[in-house]
C-alpha cells in the first residue's frame, strides 16, 4: 500500500514533468522556433502580414515532443539599433559626422537563426551594413542635401541599401533615420569663426546705422530750426518796414499841413536835443536874432543897424 | 524552461504584485517565499506570511490534539481558510487608477480591464500587464537636470552639447535644449492594424523611451536643418516645436508605436558658447542704436521748439517795434498838429516864442563864448584849445558810461 503509494506519486511527478517539458507559451511579442537536437522543425507566431496588412497574431499555448525538441525564442517587435558615428566625405568634399539609427524586425525567425542566431550578433552585422550603405548613399550627396535638402530622400535610399542585404539575415528594417549630421570638430571651429565675425559686422553696421540715424535727425532739427528763424527774421523785417512805413506816412500827413512851420518846428526840437548837453561850447556872435534886444531896446536888429 | 522568458522584457509583471487591497494584505510577499520565522503573536499591523499562517494553525492543532481530541471540524475549517487565501490570491489583481489592465491568455491579448479589483485565472494560463496610461513621460534632450539633496529641491542642468549642438541649413551652429512630453495613446483601434493604442505600445516595439528619444533627436535635427539660423532665433520657435512634433508623430506611427507625442518644449535655444559673445554684441548694438537715436530725437526734440520760441520772440518783437513806431509816430504828429493849430492862430507871435524858448532852453545848458565881431573885435585871435575841450568831453562820457 505504501509503496503502490510512493510509485503512485512517481508517475504523477513523471507525468507533470513531461507535461511541463511539453507545453512552451509563444506571447505576442516573441516568434520561436521549435528545434529538434538544433535542427529547426517549426515556427509559431513568425511575423506575417495578413491580406489587409495586418500583423497575425499567433501567439499562445503550443506542444513540443518534451525533451527532445527545444524553443529558441527571438522577438517579434521592433528592435532599437544605434550605429556608431560615421565619418562620411560628401560629395562637394565636405566632411560630415554621420550618426544614425536604425528600427529593424526580426522578419523571419528561421533565417535568423541560420544566419545571426543572437540580437547582439545581428546588431553588429546591421551596424557593418548601416555603416556602407550610409557612405555610399551620402558620398554621393552634397552637404546640404545631407542637412537640409534632401534628407528624408537620402534616409530611404540608406534604408533600402540596408535592406537589399539585411533580408538575407531574415531581417527588415523598418525605418532609418540620420540623428545627427554634423561637421567634424575642425571644421565646427571655422563655423564658429564665421559666426563670430558675421556677427561682428552686424553689429558694427547696426552701430553705423545708428550714427547716420542720429545724424539725420540732428541735421534735420538744426536746419529745421534755422529756417524757423530766418522765416522769424523775415517776417519782423516785413513788419518793421511797415512800421517804419506807416511813420512815415503819418509825418507825411501831419506836416504837410506846413512845411515851413513844419521845418521850423522840428529845427526847435533837434537844436534843443542835439544842444542840450552841457559839454557843448557855443562860440557865437550876438548878431543872431536871438540877440536882437542885446544892447539896443529898440529891437533893430543887430545887422540892419549897419 | 519553457517559462524562463514570461517574466522578461518591460512591463512584465505578474498578477499578485504590489498592495493588494482589503483581504489580500497577508498574501503581498508570495506564498512559498516565506523564511524560517517562526510564530507569533504579530500585531495588526505585522503581515505574516503563508508559511507562518500555516505553522501557526499546526500548533493550534497540536495544541487542539494535546489538550483533547483532535477537532475534526477545525482541520476542515482551517483548509478552507488555507484554500481560500491561496484562491484570492491566484484569482485576482488591482489595477491602479493610473494603469490599465491588459490580461493575457497564453501569451496572448485577452482583454482589457480598468482600475480596481479584477478576476484572472492562474499562472500560467493568464498574466497581466499593467502599463501606465495616464502618465504623462518627459525626455530632456541636450540637456539633463539632475535633482540635488536628499529632498530633491536643487535642480542642476547639466548640458549635453553632442545631443545639443545642430547644424541649420545655413550652416551655422545653434545650441538647442528641448523637452519632449509623450504618453501612451488611448482612444480607438488604429484601422490599419485593429490593434488599441496599448497593445500597439506594448506588442510593437521593443524600447518606447530609447525610441522616442533617437526620433526626437532626428526630428530636431531634421526641422533646425530646414531653418536658418535667425529666425530659430527669434520668432519661429513655435514653428519648430510644431514641426518637431508632427515629424516624431509620424515616424511613431509608422513604426505602430502606441505613443502620442503629447508636446515639444524648447528649452534653451541659443548661439553656441564660443560665438555667444558676439551675438550678445549684436544685442548691445542694437540697443545702442536705439539709443543714439533716442538721444538724436531728444535734441531735435529740444532745439526746433527753442527755435520756434526764439522765432515767437523775434516776431514779438517786430511787432512791438512796429507798433511803438507807429504809435510813436502818432503821437508826435498829433504833437505837432496840436502846436501847428495854435500857430495857426497867431503864428508870427508863437514862432518868435517858440524860437526864444528854445533857445533859452538851449543857451541855459551850455557853455557860452560871445564874440562880437563888429565892434572892432578883430583883435581877438578866436583860438580853440581843442585839448582842453577834449577833456571834459572825455570825463563826462566817461562820467555817463
Amino acid at each position: 500500500m505504501r509503496t503502490f503509494g510512493i510509485i503512485l506519486l512517481g508517475l504523477l511527478g513523471a507525468a507533470a514533468l513531461v507535461v511541463y517539458s511539453a507545453a512552451y507559451i509563444v506571447t505576442q511579442t516573441e516568434q520561436a522556433i521549435v528545434l529538434r537536437f538544433g535542427a529547426p522543425q517549426d515556427v509559431k507566431n513568425e511575423y506575417k502580414l495578413d491580406a489587409e496588412g495586418k500583423i497575425v497574431n499567433g501567439a499562445g499555448l503550443y506542444f513540443k515532443v518534451p525533451f527532445i525538441e527545444t524553443v529558441d525564442y527571438f522577438d517579434k517587435r521592433i528592435l532599437d539599433l544605434d550605429t556608431s558615428p560615421q565619418e562620411v566625405i560628401a560629395s562637394d568634399q565636405k566632411r560630415l559626422v554621420v550618426d544614425a539609427f536604425a528600427r529593424y524586425r526580426i522578419t523571419d525567425p528561421l533565417e535568423f537563426y541560420k544566419t545571426v542566431r543572437s540580437e547582439v550578433i545581428a546588431r553588429q552585422r546591421l551596424n557593418d551594413l548601416m555603416g556602407a550603405a550610409i557612405r555610399a548613399a551620402l558620398g554621393g550627396a552634397t552637404f546640404q542635401d545631407v542637412v537640409r535638402d534632401r534628407r528624408d530622400e537620402l534616409m530611404i535610399q540608406i534604408r533600402d541599401r540596408v535592406n537589399g542585404e539585411a533580408t538575407k539575415l531574415g531581417i527588415n528594417v523598418v525605418d532609418v533615420r540620420i540623428k545627427r549630421a554634423d561637421l567634424p570638430e575642425e571644421n565646427s571651429e571655422a563655423i564658429f569663426g564665421r559666426m563670430t565675425t558675421e556677427r561682428q559686422q552686424e553689429a558694427a553696421e547696426i552701430r553705423a546705422r545708428g550714427n547716420e540715424a542720429a545724424n539725420r535727425i540732428r541735421a534735420t532739427a538744426d536746419r529745421e530750426a534755422t529756417v524757423i528763424k530766418a522765416e522769424a527774421t523775415k517776417t519782423s523785417e516785413l513788419l518793421r518796414g511797415e512800421g517804419d512805413a506807416e511813420r512815415n506816412k503819418i509825418f507825411a500827413d501831419a506836416f504837410n499841413k506846413d512845411p515851413d512851420f513844419f521845418a521850423f518846428y522840428r529845427s526847435m526840437q533837434a537844436y534843443e536835443k542835439g544842444l542840450a548837453s552841457s559839454d557843448t561850447r557855443l562860440v557865437i556872435s550876438p548878431n543872431s536874432q536871438f540877440f536882437q534886444y542885446f544892447g539896443n531896446a529898440n529891437g533893430k536888429p543887430a545887422n540892419a543897424g549897419q | 524552461m519553457p517559462w524562463n522568458n514570461q517574466n522578461g522584457g518591460g512591463g512584465w509583471k505578474s498578477g499578485g504584485g504590489g498592495g493588494n487591497g482589503g483581504g489580500g494584505g497577508p498574501w503581498g510577499q508570495g506564498p512559498w517565499g516565506g523564511g524560517g520565522q517562526s510564530g507569533g503573536g504579530g500585531g495588526g499591523g505585522q503581515q505574516p506570511d503563508l508559511e507562518e499562517i500555516l505553522k501557526r494553525s499546526q500548533d493550534r492543532m497540536k495544541q487542539a490534539m494535546g489538550s483533547g481530541s483532535p477537532g475534526p471540524v477545525v482541520l476542515f475549517l482551517a483548509a478552507i481558510a488555507a484554500v481560500a487565501v491561496l484562491g484570492w490570491y491566484l484569482f485576482t489583481f488591482t489595477v491602479k487608477p493610473d494603469e490599465l489592465g491588459v490580461v493575457m491568455r497564453f501569451g496572448q491579448f485577452e482583454r482589457q480591464v480598468g482600475p480596481g479589483l479584477n478576476f484572472k485565472y492562474p499562472y500560467p494560463v493568464e498574466q497581466v500587464l499593467l502599463p501606465k496610461v495616464t502618465r504623462e513621460n518627459s525626455i530632456q534632450i541636450g540637456m539633463r537636470s539632475l535633482t540635488g539633496g536628499r529632498a530633491g529641491t536643487s535642480v542642476s542642468v547639466r548640458d549635453i552639447p553632442e545631443e545639443s549642438l545642430m547644424l541649420t541649413g545655413d550652416e551655422n551652429i545653434i545650441d538647442v535644449d528641448f523637452v519632449v512630453f509623450w504618453r501612451i495613446n488611448v482612444g480607438t483601434p488604429d484601422e490599419a492594424t485593429g490593434q488599441t493604442a496599448v497593445e500597439q505600445f506594448l506588442f510593437n516595439i521593443q524600447n518606447p523611451e530609447s525610441t522616442v528619444k533617437v526620433v526626437a533627436e532626428s526630428a530636431m535635427r531634421e526641422v533646425v536643418g530646414q531653418s536658418d539660423l535667425q529666425p530659430i532665433l527669434t520668432a519661429d520657435r513655435q514653428k519648430v516645436e510644431q514641426q518637431v512634433r508632427e515629424v516624431m508623430q509620424k515616424t511613431l506611427d509608422s513604426y505602430g508605436s502606441g505613443i502620442r507625442i503629447t508636446q515639444v518644449q524648447l528649452q534653451k535655444v541659443d548661439p553656441p558658447g564660443k560665438v555667444i559673445g558676439a551675438f550678445r554684441d549684436v544685442q548691445a548694438a542694437r540697443a545702442d542704436q536705439s539709443r543714439i537715436k533716442n538721444e538724436a530725437q531728444a535734441y531735435a526734440n529740444r532745439v526746433v521748439p527753442e527755435a520756434r520760441g526764439d522765432a515767437e520772440r523775434i516776431l514779438q518783437r517786430a511787432e512791438a517795434y512796429k507798433e511803438q513806431t507807429v504809435q510813436e509816430a502818432t503821437g508826435q504828429a498829433a504833437r505837432f498838429e496840436k502846436v501847428f493849430e495854435e500857430y495857426a492862430k497867431a503864428p508870427e507871435v508863437t514862432r518868435k516864442r517858440m524860437f526864444l524858448e528854445t533857445m533859452e532852453r538851449v543857451f541855459s545848458g551850455t557853455d557860452k563864448v560871445i564874440l562880437d565881431s563888429s565892434g572892432g573885435g578883430q583883435g581877438v585871435v578866436p583860438y580853440l584849445p581843442l585839448n582842453e575841450l577834449q577833456k571834459p568831453r572825455a570825463n563826462t562820457s566817461a562820467g555817463v558810461q
